[in-house]
């Protein structure tokens, strides 16, 4: 039995979960949250952390009602993410664990998300598609590591989403993405977008800089906020429905897995569905509570690298910048 | 499609296999993906079929196989090809490949013919090795012996005309990641896929390296938060 608590803060969000052998005991999270028209900084970000890091930190025992001697491993986001946000979450993990005497383990972020999926959908060998805020990848696993069959060769889309949601000046509350997917429900007509599949590659920096020159042309020349909004859904997940498909017919898997925080976009999960069902795959995905990112997938991920006889020694516990989904060997999984 | 079989979904089409007027024939129908947005697909649809049948004919001009064109029906999404009856995909190959030797010597096939490809200016935007075929020479259902292979590209729905070095860069690119995903003997293979590239590719592809360096950095580099 490994009870896992889990502490992450690569980016805007400062997650606190515990797990004890796959159940959920406590996922605790605050966000940081910008004014319209403006992006989180390092920085602020790092800032936001330190201060809720305790309050948090503390909830999140009350809720799992479990006792630090309780736990087995202390799991922190190694990487990849922001710089100032990471190494001020592992400083904090770092130290209790001292205080409690525990061992650290530091975790893939991009791994996080995916062991949580399964765990929560139950998907057996998924091709996944992992996006955010700041990743865009089509992984599928094979010989012992999580590949990457497919990424962005430039932004990543939710990076493309939020830098719109700028553009028009929506709210970031609760996140920009989100406010995105509620006016493009209303949106009608369709403006023609670049599209831009290379293979099973995918890149958004073109779409951006369309949508940033023109606008405002397109607003006053009769087309909505909403009908932007719609457009740019529709375009820039096509293209992800279309590179996670070809990864799905080159690696003959009948299993896809939606991951990340923009993976809770119910638009982008109906398009995966529709996908699916057109060729007689599966669909599993996440409500927000595991897809946006979270303290409770750093403790799983973590808990299943521990019960593998994965250690980390003090003098590694450094966090990194960057961090390849694909530089983890998955020694937890045994096929 | 009378007396046509559907033989596979892949990523983008459904193919159906039959006679064509006397001849083995592949119908590749880019059947409606009720997944996007109407408009939007059929502009894609149409771009991709324009794109295959273009990047054919060119492919014809400068020496490269690829499946003979019989018909392209706009209207029902269709485009009528030539059916290898005996091939394997170079994925299949490699897989089933023992011979390092053999390895070696059909990557720089590759290489050689992806190099044709660019110089005459055709980016096939979708390189993995599953899009390449090898066909034996007699028709029969034969691998082993490299020599009475031939190799021929498929797939051409992605690919672009207007000769950059920067495309030409992320073709490369995408076929080394591609490689990389699936076979673990990767390392072995692209850089021979290189050094027939340069041999057949000679007058400006120092240009084109130094753009797949850059594509490639790019990816490695990139900070991913979040």
């Amino acid at each position: 039995m490994v009870t896992a608590i889990g502490f992450e803060g690569s980016a805007n969000k400062l997650g606190i979960g515990v797990i004890r052998d796959g159940k959920v005991l406590a996922n605790c999270r605050t966000t940081y949250i910008t004014p319209p028209g403006e992006g989180f900084l390092p920085k602020e970000t790092a800032q936001h952390h330190r201060q809720k890091v305790l309050s948090v930190l503390k909830q999140c025992l009350e809720e799992a009602g479990v006792s630090p001697s309780e736990i087995d491993v202390v799991c922190y986001t190694k990487g990849p993410g922001m710089g100032a946000p990471l190494s001020t979450v592992a400083v904090v993990a770092k130290t209790v664990a001292q205080l409690w005497n525990k061992p650290i383990l530091g975790v893939n972020h991009c791994i996080g998300h995916i062991e949580m999926g399964r765990l929560i959908t139950g998907a057996k060998n998924p091709t996944v598609l992992y996006v955010s805020g700041g990743n865009t990848q089509v992984i599928a696993y094979a010989r012992k590591r999580y590949r990457i069959f497919g990424e962005t060769i430039d932004i990543a889309v939710g990076n493309c989403l939020d830098r719109f949601a700028r553009v028009i000046k929506i709210s970031n509350d609760p996140s920009p993405g989100y406010n995105i997917e509620q006016l493009a429900k209303h949106g009608k007509k369709f403006v023609q977008l670049p599209y831009c599949v290379k293979g099973m590659d995918v890149s958004f920096s073109g779409i951006l800089t369309y949508m940033e020159e023109r606008t405002s042309n397109l607003l006053r020349s009769g087309f909505t906020p909403e009908d932007l909004c719609f457009s740019l859904q529709e375009t820039v997940f096509a293209m992800l429905v279309e590179t996670t498909e070809r990864a799905l017919a080159h690696c003959n898997s009948s299993e896809v897995l939606i991951v990340g925080g923009v993976g809770c976009n119910v638009r982008l999960q109906e398009m995966m569905g529709e996908m699916c069902k057109e060729r007689g795959a599966k669909l599993f995905a996440t409500d927000e509570r595991f897809c946006i990112d979270n303290g409770i997938m750093i403790a799983h991920a973590g808990a299943e690298m521990f019960q593998a006889g994965v250690r980390m020694r003090w003098e590694d516990s450094g966090i990194t910048q960057r961090y390849r989904t694909d530089e983890v060997e998955t020694v937890w999984r045994v096929d | 499609m009378e007396g046509f079989e559907l033989i596979k979904q892949g990523a983008e089409a459904k193919l159906y296999k039959g006679i064509y007027l006397g001849k083995p024939t592949l119908a590749k129908e880019r059947f409606v993906k009720e997944y996007r947005h109407e408009s939007l697909d059929s502009f894609l649809t149409k771009e991709r079929m324009k794109a295959e049948s273009r990047a054919i004919v060119r492919c014809k001009a400068c020496g490269i196989r690829t499946p003979a064109l019989y018909l392209v029906d706009f209207k029902r999404r269709i485009i009528f090809m030539e059916y290898f009856e005996h091939s394997i995909t170079l994925k299949d190959f490699i897989e089933s490949c023992s011979s390092p030797q053999v390895l070696e010597s059909i990557s720089f096939e590759v290489g050689k013919m992806l190099g044709a490809m660019h110089e005459s200016n055709i980016m096939h935007g979708d390189l993995t090795s599953s899009n390449i075929l090898l066909v034996n020479r007699d028709d029969v259902q034969k691998f082993d012996d490299v020599s009475e292979l031939y190799l021929v590209f498929i797939d051409f729905g992605l690919a672009q005309f207007d000769g950059s070095a920067e495309d030409k860069g992320v073709d490369l690119y995408v076929l080394e990641r591609a490689l990389n995903s699936t076979h673990s003997v990767a390392n072995k293979i692209f850089p021979k896929i290189i050094e027939g590239y340069r041999e057949s590719y000679t007058v400006g592809c120092k240009e084109i390296f130094s753009k797949y360096e850059e594509v490639r950095a790019r990816g490695r580099k990139r900070t991913m938060v979040g």
